[in-house]
C-alpha cells in the first residue's frame, strides 16, 4: 500500500497504491489522518484509480475517516474506483457521505 | 464432464495472509475461465470470511485457518474455517453493519459482502470449537448457458 498526496487549486488529492484490506488498513488511517493536518485546502479527492483491491475492512476504515474529515469541516469525495471496489461503495451505501467525482 | 478438483490451504490466522489466500484460490480458479468480475467477487468473499477468522476467532493465540476449494462443473465451493471461539450469534452477525468492535473502525458489512458476491452462504458455528463458513457460486459465462444454471 502506497499513498501520494498533493494539492492543487485547494483541493487535497490523495492517491491510493496497491490492496486495502485488514493488513494494510491501519498503515492507510494513519497516512490519511497525517495527509488531512496538511493545511491549505477546503476538500478532498481520494483517487483510487490504482487500488487493486478492496473489502468491508476499507469502507470501516474510511467511514471512520469521513468522520475525521466533517470535524474539520471539510467534504471527501472518491475518483475512479475500479468496478469490484464500487459494488461494495454501493452495497455499503458509502457514496452517500463520500460522494463520487469524476 | 470434468471430474472433482479440489485445493486445500492451511495457514496462520495473521492479516499478512489475507493476500495470499486471495491470490490462491483465484489462481487455482484461473483454468476453469471465470470472468474477470466473478474472479473479483470470489476475491472479496474469500477476503472477507478470512478477516473474520483472523480479528474474531482467535482473541489470544493466533490458531489456523483451512479454506478448502472444490470445482465441478463451474459449480465452486469454498469453505473458510477456523477453530477458535466460535460465534455466540449467528443471525446478529450476519445482520448489515452489527459489529461487535465498534470501537474499532468496523464495518459490519463482511457477511453482507460474502452474501452479495456468493450465490450462497452457509455459516456454521460452534462456541469454543469454531466457525464454518461455506460459499457457492457458478462461475463462468459460458457454463450458465451449457449448464442452465
Amino acid at each position: 500500500m502506497q499513498i501520494n498526496s498533493m494539492i492543487q487549486n485547494k483541493t487535497l488529492y490523495i492517491s491510493l497504491t496497491g490492496e486495502l484490506d485488514e493488513y494494510t488498513a491501519a498503515y492507510c488511517r494513519n497516512e490519511l489522518d497525517n495527509a488531512f493536518n496538511i493545511i491549505g485546502y477546503n476538500q478532498i479527492v481520494l483517487d483510487l484509480s490504482k487500488l487493486t483491491f478492496m473489502d468491508s475492512t476499507g469502507i470501516g476504515m474510511l467511514i471512520g475517516r469521513y468522520k475525521k474529515v466533517r470535524q474539520l469541516k471539510k467534504q471527501i469525495y472518491i475518483s475512479n474506483p475500479n468496478n469490484q471496489i464500487e459494488k461494495i461503495f454501493k452495497m455499503s451505501g458509502l457514496y452517500e457521505i463520500m460522494p463520487k467525482i469524476s | 464432464m470434468k471430474e472433482e478438483n479440489q485445493m486445500i490451504l492451511k495457514f496462520k490466522a495473521l492479516s499478512e495472509n489475507e493476500g495470499f489466500a486471495r491470490i490462491c484460490v483465484s489462481a487455482f480458479l484461473a483454468s476453469y475461465n471465470p470472468t474477470i468480475d466473478e474472479l473479483g467477487d470470489i476475491k472479496t468473499a474469500v477476503s472477507e470470511a478470512v478477516t473474520n477468522c483472523v480479528v474474531h476467532a482467535y482473541p489470544n493465540q493466533k490458531g489456523d485457518i483451512t479454506i478448502n476449494v472444490n470445482v465441478l462443473n463451474n459449480q465452486v465451493y469454498i469453505s473458510v474455517e477456523d477453530y477458535g471461539c466460535g460465534i455466540e450469534d449467528v443471525d446478529k452477525a450476519k445482520q448489515p453493519f452489527y459489529t461487535s468492535k465498534p470501537d474499532k473502525e468496523r464495518s459490519g458489512m463482511g457477511f453482507t459482502v460474502m452474501e452479495g458476491f456468493m450465490d450462497k452462504v452457509n455459516i456454521i458455528s460452534i462456541l469454543g470449537q469454531g466457525t464454518k463458513v461455506e460459499m457457492y457460486k457458478y462461475i463462468g459465462e459460458c457454463a450458465k448457458v451449457a449448464f442452465g444454471g
